[in-house]
């Protein structure tokens, strides 16, 4: 049984973590504020990270705790005030990033394919390749029969699944992906969490995700990083250790993953609390502070 | 275990309910169906009570004729070709007009609506001339046009390119920023921007624009040719209450309107054409 790494959040290996694969991205000192209405607002603060090429990476945290700031700097969609981002291997003919968007972001006024197609004809790439490449994520999204469909027609689902087959069909070096799911019910959350690994089985690009739920990303990722509230620090780094290729629903039945869940909520449930502005401590219902080595599931 | 339910046999489309306490009859309509022949027999109904009306006396035939001599002054107007010249006319000059408002307006109305400092200069300008009632702009199109035919072409112009810009405008500024995100992070130009996301995004309130401005384009044609024209379905209307001819009057009406609903019939189709994704209201 691997052990559970809880380690530095420096991104520095320590000695529970196995020797690192190359970097991909390197992230050091990263820092995000803007003007607000009463002073500067702090988005992120002096963040460092170190994510292995082929590593499924989240990020949970808090809402407002500045992670969607972080993936938009890391798509280039916003610039931090601080701080440095380093992509090791760039590629030079291929985009750099895709990113999944949370909720609605496929073209209304697009049919299926052009939707999934849009990155390579950006890019200009000639018909027949995009033919072969769109028609091959939309056979793996299940949406083959839906090509000539407007969005108005197709579900909560479908459509993620349309904005999937789109990020994957342009070939990035990197994909960046902002909570895709948490707009969906939970049933149809878990069937594409399984079908996003399945697809990410295939190239096993790099993946920086976000999430809310803690379940999903223990589902899907190698390694979870939790970020404070507002203003976004790094809190903890914790391993997933689950072989691939994992099945979604299995997964959820071995008491490792309940193990993983519990040390993720013990950090993240002060870090909740105060981006509620409350000022409960971690108490449990009884009235006293748990006691970690007590209730800890034996692993 | 699961068990299976009997269902009853469903009722067959467009078989009317039978009204309660009634003999229960199969009528072949069904809502739809009664909806469109209320429709339709209404105005007949009208046009009949109204020729019964004139014929007894109750409503003064000089202002309100019978239908049947307004159908046949319009055939006597149709035989002689009068009719069918002024018809060209004005739809001519709608037609010029109609182009002349709507390129500027949609060019105006895109760059308002991508570019902050653009629409911060110009908006003041729109907003404040837009209450201004069109028609009072006629003397003085008038003036600087004179009597031919552009000052007709440029009234219709004025009509189009303002419902057309206002609407432009507000059609791009309320694309969603996550589609220019999306473009963004796709690494497309700022042409390809423009074409892919602001005008399709846009295409919806462009469409409102274009049909509002077309309804206006012809409101202002009528009343521009009543003033300063000498053909035309307006002049027509116009020429005929100087000599009294209300049935005339009648029949450029009746025209006007007869058109005015081709062209809305048109625009719905063109626009169903252009904006295949817009979800049936």
């Amino acid at each position: 049984m691997a052990k559970r790494a809880v380690s530095a959040t420096d991104g520095t290996p320590t000695a529970a973590e196995p020797p690192a694969a190359p970097a991909k991205i390197t992230v050091r000192g990263l820092s995000k504020s803007f003007p607000g209405k009463n002073g500067t607002v702090v988005a992120v603060d002096d963040l460092a990270l170190t994510i292995p090429a082929g590593e499924f990476f989240t990020v949970v945290g808090p809402s407002g705790c500045g992670k969607t700031t972080l993936l938009r700097i890391l798509a280039g969609l916003e610039s931090a005030t601080s701080g440095e981002i380093v992509v090791q291997d760039s590629p030079t003919d291929r985009p750099s990033n895709a990113m999944i968007f949370q909720g609605d972001s496929i073209f209304p006024w697009m049919s299926v394919w052009d939707n999934a197609a849009y990155g390579l004809r950006m890019r200009g790439v000639d018909g027949a390749h995009i033919r072969e490449v769109v028609g091959h994520y939309l056979d793996k999204t299940g949406l083959s029969k839906f090509s000539e469909a407007y969005p108005h027609q197709l579900s909560g689902g479908m459509k993620q699944r349309v904005s999937i087959a789109r990020a994957f069909a342009n070939d990035p070096d990197v994909l960046l992906m902002d909570e895709p799911f948490s707009a969906l019910d939970e049933q149809n959350k878990t069937l594409l969490q399984g079908e996003l690994l399945r697809i990410w089985d295939e190239t096993k690009k790099t993946v920086v995700y976000i999430t809310h739920s803690v379940d999903e990303a223990v589902t899907l990722s190698d390694r979870i990083m939790v970020m404070t509230a507002h203003p976004g620090r790094a809190k903890a780094l914790i391993d997933v250790p689950f072989e691939r290729p994992r099945d979604v629903i299995e997964l959820r039945s071995r008491p490792e993953y309940a193990a993983i869940v519990y040390d993720i909520w013990q950090q993240l449930r002060d870090e909740v609390n105060r981006s509620q502005g409350l000022q409960l401590d971690s108490e449990g219902p009884g009235g006293q502070a748990p006691n970690p080595a007590a209730t800890r599931p034996v692993v | 275990m699961s068990s299976t339910v009997e269902r009853p046999p469903a009722p067959q489309e467009g078989i009317a309910e039978a009204p309660s306490g009634g003999r229960s009859r199969r009528t072949r309509l069904g809502r739809r169906g009664r909806e469109r022949l209320l429709a339709a027999t209404t105005p007949v109904l009208l046009l009949v009570l109204w020729e019964v009306a004139v014929a007894l006396g109750a409503v003064d035939g000089r202002f309100f004729p019978a239908p049947t001599a307004i159908f046949a002054r319009g055939y006597e107007l149709a035989v002689s070709g009068e009719l069918l010249t002024n018809i060209w006319v004005s739809l001519r000059r709608l037609f010029l007009g109609f182009w002349l408002g709507l390129i500027p307006g949609l060019l105006l109305g895109v760059s308002m609506g991508l570019f902050r400092p653009i629409r911060a200069a110009l908006n003041p300008l729109v907003s404040g001339t837009y209450p201004i009632p069109k028609s009072a702009l006629l003397p003085l199109i008038l003036l600087i046009f004179g009597f031919g035919e552009s000052s007709k072409i440029v009234m219709v112009a004025i009509g189009v390119f303002y419902p057309v810009v206002l609407n432009t405008t507000a059609g791009v500024l309320q694309i969603q920023p996550i589609y220019y995100d999306v473009a963004a992070n796709c690494n497309a130009s700022r042409t390809q921007v423009f074409r892919t996301v602001a005008l399709p995004g846009a295409m919806p309130s462009i469409m409102t624009g274009v049909e509002l401005g077309a309804g206006l384009g012809l409101i202002l044609i009528a009343i521009a040719e009543m003033v300063g024209a000498e053909s035309g379905l307006g002049f027509m209307i116009w020429n005929a209450w100087q000599l009294f001819s209300v049935e005339t009057m009648y029949v450029g009406l009746l025209v006007i309107a007869v058109i005015g609903y081709a062209m809305s019939v048109l625009l719905a189709e063109i626009s169903r054409r252009i904006i295949p994704w817009r979800s049936e209201r």
